[in-house]
């Protein structure tokens, strides 16, 4: 048996904001805004939420849904851009908010928002070495932009998780393959509050370069066409992104759309592509193949080959929120709130 | 705001994180928050117990008046849940209240409780909201 996603779990904070609502404050057109975007809300985390918390949430859920022992987990990594604590790791806190045993390899990884996968890269490599049974690959984010700018209207957040093993597997990883290079597309100094964008950068050089690399890497390589896949997920940044690196790739938009919740949910960073993935695992079929591609800025792609097993249908019949059903459960805020949410008003502390 | 010490905090991670309570090995009582000596038969002999993360509200009110920690939270909703063998009293999150009723299902969640100034730590812990 191949090494896969024996489980999986999701979290999507219960708040909202509308994109007309952000472009209120701001004095933009929310038509356009919209219609450049196509983000149309976006998640907003509660007063007491962080990255911490989220990851908390849809790893746990992961664990249910798949009946996994916690004390089997040998390795706990978590991709984030926004962790609470500039030295503090989340995944120590992971060991004791999730009963995991402390013989368990631990640490945060940062790649803007590819880390996350490439945590599901490593511990396919621990799992198929046979140092560790299990382990959680953790994506979690709550990232922001400066408010009034474009990231406003999509930075958002949100959490996955990933069960990774032999056992029981719901979806094999048949390939995987990686795109990286140096490219100032987006940073963030050590202390700034909000991230830059590199001019002209952010698409042809950026985005697009590398998640259309790592595809045509992936299949090429390992000799897949785009008629092989049931689904094909991408990394999405906006609503427009993930639809234009279909269309150079050649994928037909019905393959597309199933994995995109970047439009009533925002970017979710390190759980964007993979929130996708796991709305997707929630309706696919056995025998399903899934092309999914990461991003991150800085910057690169992880391109992975998925095939969906019969264990998928014992996973989908569990007793845990489904992505569906998050993004139907939602309560509004507005933007004063959202600022609070976010602690972005400054409070005497 | 005088917090508690961190090494208190750190002490009371199983409790706080997961709902670890205590169980007496004598006479089967559960206790959370845990205790060291069971007030039913005396026996200083307890066990570990967890504590389901699922159970129904028994009761809950609206602080209008809140702590100073929970200062930036009003209004705070405080509730009584019903956690296998034991009522167990938090915070409940993402609800309206006009909405919460007795009986409901409710679904513990890992949250910030309290957070130590700017530089301080930030301590987690259990809360409840709905089951979604
Ligand atoms: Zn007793």
């Amino acid at each position: 048996m191949k090494v896969g996603i024996v489980s999986w779990g999701a979290y999507i904070p219960k708040y909202r904001i509308r994109t007309e609502d952000i472009a209120a404050t701001w004095g933009d057109d929310p038509q356009r805004i919209i219609d450049i975007y196509l983000v149309y809300e976006k998640s907003v985390e509660g007063y007491d939420e962080d990255a911490v918390t989220i990851a908390t949430e849809a790893a746990r859920r992961a664990l249910r849904r798949g009946n996994v022992d916690p004390k089997k987990i040998g390795a706990v990594y978590s991709g984030t851009e926004s962790k609470p604590y500039a030295v503090k790791p989340i995944s120590s806190i992971l060991i004791d908010a999730l009963g995991l045993p402390n013989n368990v390899f631990a640490v945060d990884m940062e790649f803007a928002c590819k880390a996350a996968s490439d945590g599901i890269v490593a511990i396919t490599g621990l799992v198929e070495s046979g140092r560790i049974e299990y382990g959680l690959a953790v994506g979690t984010d709550t990232s922001q932009g400066e408010p009034g700018e474009h990231l406003d209207y999509s930075a958002s957040s949100g959490g996955v998780a990933y069960v990774i093993g032999k056992d029981g597997v719901a979806a094999e990883f048949e390939a995987i393959y990686t795109y990286n290079s140096d490219t100032p597309d987006f940073w963030r100094r050590e202390g700034s509050p909000y991230p830059m964008h590199g001019e002209g950068f952010t698409g042809e050089p950026a985005y697009f370069r590398h998640v259309v690399g790592a595809a045509k890497g992936v299949m090429e390589k390992y000799g897949y066409k785009v008629s092989d896949f049931a689904y094909a997920i991408f990394h999405q940044p906006n609503g427009r992104f993930p639809m234009r690196a279909a269309t150079i790739l050649g994928f037909p938009p019905e393959k597309v759309k199933p994995g995109i919740v970047v439009t009533h949910i925002g970017n979710t960073y390190n759980a964007s592509a993979l929130m996708g993935l796991a709305r997707v695992l929630e309706q696919a079929k056995p025998g399903d193949k899934i092309l999914l591609v990461t991003f991150g800025s800085g910057a690169g792609s992880n391109a992975f080959v998925l095939n969906v097993t019969d264990a998928v249908l014992e996973r989908q019949k569990a007793d845990v929120p489904k992505v569906d059903e998050m993004l139907a459960d939602k309560i509004y805020v507005d933007y004063a709130t959202y600022l609070k949410n976010r602690k972005m008003i400054k409070l005497f502390e | 705001m005088e917090h508690e010490s961190v090494p208190l905090y750190w002490r009371n991670i199983p409790a706080y994180y997961r709902l670890v309570a205590k169980r007496c090995k004598k006479c089967g009582e559960v206790y959370y928050p845990p205790v060291v000596k069971c007030t039913k038969c005396g026996s200083a002999e307890l066990e570990d117990y967890q504590l389901p993360h699922e159970g129904e509200l028994v009761e809950f009110t609206v602080l209008r008046s809140v702590p100073t920690d929970f200062l930036k939270q009003k209004p705070l909703v405080i509730g009584l849940v019903k956690l296998g063998p034991v009522k167990v009293l938090g915070q409940i999150v993402d609800a309206m209240p006009e909405k919460l009723k007795p009986g409901q299902r409710m679904e513990v969640v890992f949250r910030r409780v309290v957070v130590d100034g700017k530089y301080g730590l930030v301590m987690y812990g259990y809360k409840f909201r709905p089951r979604p």
